[in-house]
């Protein structure tokens, strides 16, 4: 059963309606087709009128729906064929990042993206989508694979954070992520980032420091999240929508700000309403944009990427 | 100014004083052993502890005096300031904080950078404050720490960074998130030039400010017992319901799990650096 946002429940009441009376006329002698219609129309005209009026508090709630569509069966349905691969070479497999090479048509992807599960058993294995060092370990190690051999990398972000655990400190959390840092920087192969749901600080930037960003119309991006926030800043861990509301973490404030490039449209309703309709408008976006870095030598991508991140900030000098 | 102004003042002054903080205030304790110590003393032992050995948290200019040669520090960029760019509101605007805060440190950010001599071998220097909004990393700090590296890609002249930091600056938003970002691409062009950066961490040293330029030292030291980490001590027990170990996320832990070259203790730093500098800093041409 979907999980049903609050803010959604008109649009899920109607629906219900739409249901009864299909029931109905299916059993029943009644035509109501044009009963059915209206109410049909209603409801796209109210989920049009919710969605285009969401506010940051209730992005945030899209953005971490458990429906949301995942890195791996995104990957699934963007490329014809897709190989996992696994393994930081160092210590584990972290089921919280995954990635692998791919095509779509005739293009070679390498495809890096943290994992989220859908259900608590799932979410479980995959620690909720928040890696440990071994995780931003094999992103960078499957990085360096596509460097060597001439393949486009894209990212996928949806992460709460790097996990904040016994084992993630003594195994270096903190150098993983800056390590991953300073290394994308110098990738002399493209890096496209989708932010795909939840963008949580530098868990998230520690496979984001790509030529071009993406954000989901939905998703969000943030130095924390907006509970993090609202119990350091606001004294109060309740506060997190005003947090929200501070915070400038969705998608048009965050390219406002300079740090993504563009937004990509969900479909009507939010992409965990339609995942198929979700890839294709990533997969269109993507194509185009590689299209556009197979005429730059490494060298320039190199210090369009630097003068990309250079830029970021807003000062007082006297 | 009338005498009853006069009067106002001086019973201001008595009510908001925290007596063992303001500065002139003739004796400390120490926050590990409790010990009370003459400040004079702790000053010429540069601010450790004669008891425990604890290290104090200290200001940049104190850091500048302990470590370089007499009067060889030339600030850069001290007129660089924040802005309040997203009119961030949490208990208070950002604005109203940053005005606050200038007032009350008499600092415009929490990083002073520069060049300063290390027995008379030039290098380029960053030094946070955790006085000026807990060391936070926002725009400007992004901003000076990334003009000095740049500097050193061009002059190629040896990078030292004590960090001192509870990470990326909230108000700020995702922009300080990006300073990561921005202080880790001048590291990766630094990295390429070969030129020796040394990263000394100071307490405490915690997110954002962890995670990106901090751990990328060739050499990364450590003062002792200082707090270093990704996640927060608080933020660990809450997520995993546990007490944590004794010493967790200390600079001797982080030594013993292979995060930090050495634990360097303050009186002896200055002498670590000199000889470290002397034999990785591969040009010659820059002596002098």
């Amino acid at each position: 059963m979907a999980k049903i946002l609050e803010f959604e429940e008109p649009i899920k009441e109607l629906y219900d309606k739409i249901d009864q009376l299909k029931l109905l006329s299916k059993d029943g002698k009644i035509d109501l087709d044009s009963e059915i219609n209206k109410i049909e129309k209603r409801a796209e005209s109210l989920k049009k009128d919710i969605f285009s009026d969401l506010t940051p508090h209730q992005i945030v709630q899209i953005a971490r729906h458990p429906n949301r569509p995942d890195t791996t069966s995104l990957a699934r349905l963007i490329c014809d064929r897709f190989t996992q691969l696994y393994g930081d070479r160092l210590y584990r497999d972290d089921p919280s990042i995954v990635g692998g090479i791919g095509m779509i048509g005739s293009q070679r992807i390498m495809l890096i993206g943290h994992q989220k599960g859908h259900d608590t058993k799932e979410n479980i294995y995959r620690n909720f989508g928040m890696p440990h060092p071994e995780g931003y370990r094999k992103a960078l190690r499957l990085m360096k694979l596509a460097e060597k051999f001439g393949i486009p990398i894209v990212t996928f972000i949806d992460t709460p954070g790097a996990y904040p655990g016994l084992e993630a400190e003594e195994r270096g959390q903190a150098e993983a992520i800056a390590r991953n840092l300073r290394e994308m920087v110098g990738i002399k192969v493209p890096i496209v980032s989708f932010v795909i749901g939840e963008g949580g600080s530098g868990g998230a930037l520690a496979i984001g420091v790509s030529d071009c960003i993406f954000m989901m119309q939905y998703s969000v991006y943030s130095v924390i999240s907006p509970e993090g926030c609202a119990s350091i800043l606001f004294r109060d861990a309740k506060k997190s929508e005003d947090a929200s509301k501070s915070l400038k973490l969705t998608a048009p404030d965050v390219v406002k700000l300079g740090v993504a490039d563009s937004i990509i449209e969900e479909p009507l309703g939010g992409s965990h309403n339609n995942w198929e309709g979700t890839a294709d408008s990533m997969k269109k976006h993507l194509l185009e944009i590689l299209k556009s870095f197979i005429k730059k030598d490494p060298d320039t991508l190199i210090e369009d990427r630097y003068t990309k991140f250079r830029r970021i900030g807003s000062f007082i000098s006297s | 100014m009338s005498i009853l102004d006069w009067f106002d003042k001086k019973k201001k002054k008595v009510k908001s004083t925290d007596k063992l903080n303001i500065p002139g205030n003739l004796w400390l304790n120490c926050p590990k052993c409790s010990e009370v110590s003459f400040r004079k003393d702790l000053e010429n032992n540069m601010m450790v502890c004669m008891s425990c050995g604890h290290h104090f948290r200290i200001s940049p200019q104190q850091r500048i005096a302990y470590t370089f040669d007499t009067d060889s520090f030339d600030e850069h960029d001290g007129d660089l300031e924040p802005t309040d760019f997203l009119d961030f509101v949490d208990t208070e605007p950002y604005v109203k904080r940053i005005q606050k805060t200038k007032k009350k440190t008499d600092k415009c950010e929490a990083i002073v950078t520069g060049t300063a001599a290390l027995n008379g071998k030039k290098v380029n220097v960053g030094i946070m404050d955790f006085s000026y909004m807990g060391g936070s990393m926002g725009a400007v700090v992004g901003e000076k720490l990334t003009r000095l590296i740049e500097k050193s890609v061009n002059d190629k002249l040896p990078v030292i960074v004590f960090t001192m930091s509870g990470g990326a600056r909230m108000q700020e938003g995702i922009v300080s998130l990006m300073q990561m970002a921005k202080t880790s691409a001048a590291l990766s062009r630094l990295n390429q030039e070969r030129v020796l950066y040394i990263s000394v961490l100071c307490d405490p040293t915690t997110g954002g400010t962890s995670a990106s330029f901090a751990m990328l030292g060739d050499v990364q030291i450590a003062e002792p017992g200082a707090l270093i980490s990704f996640a927060g001590p608080r933020v660990i027990e809450q997520t995993i319901k546990q007490k944590l170990p004794a010493g967790f996320q200390r600079a001797e832990f982080l030594l013993e799990h292979g995060m930090v070259d050495m634990v360097v203790e303050r009186k002896k730093l200055r002498d670590m650096l000199i000889n470290i500098v002397s034999i990785l800093d591969y040009n010659e041409d820059s002596y002098g």
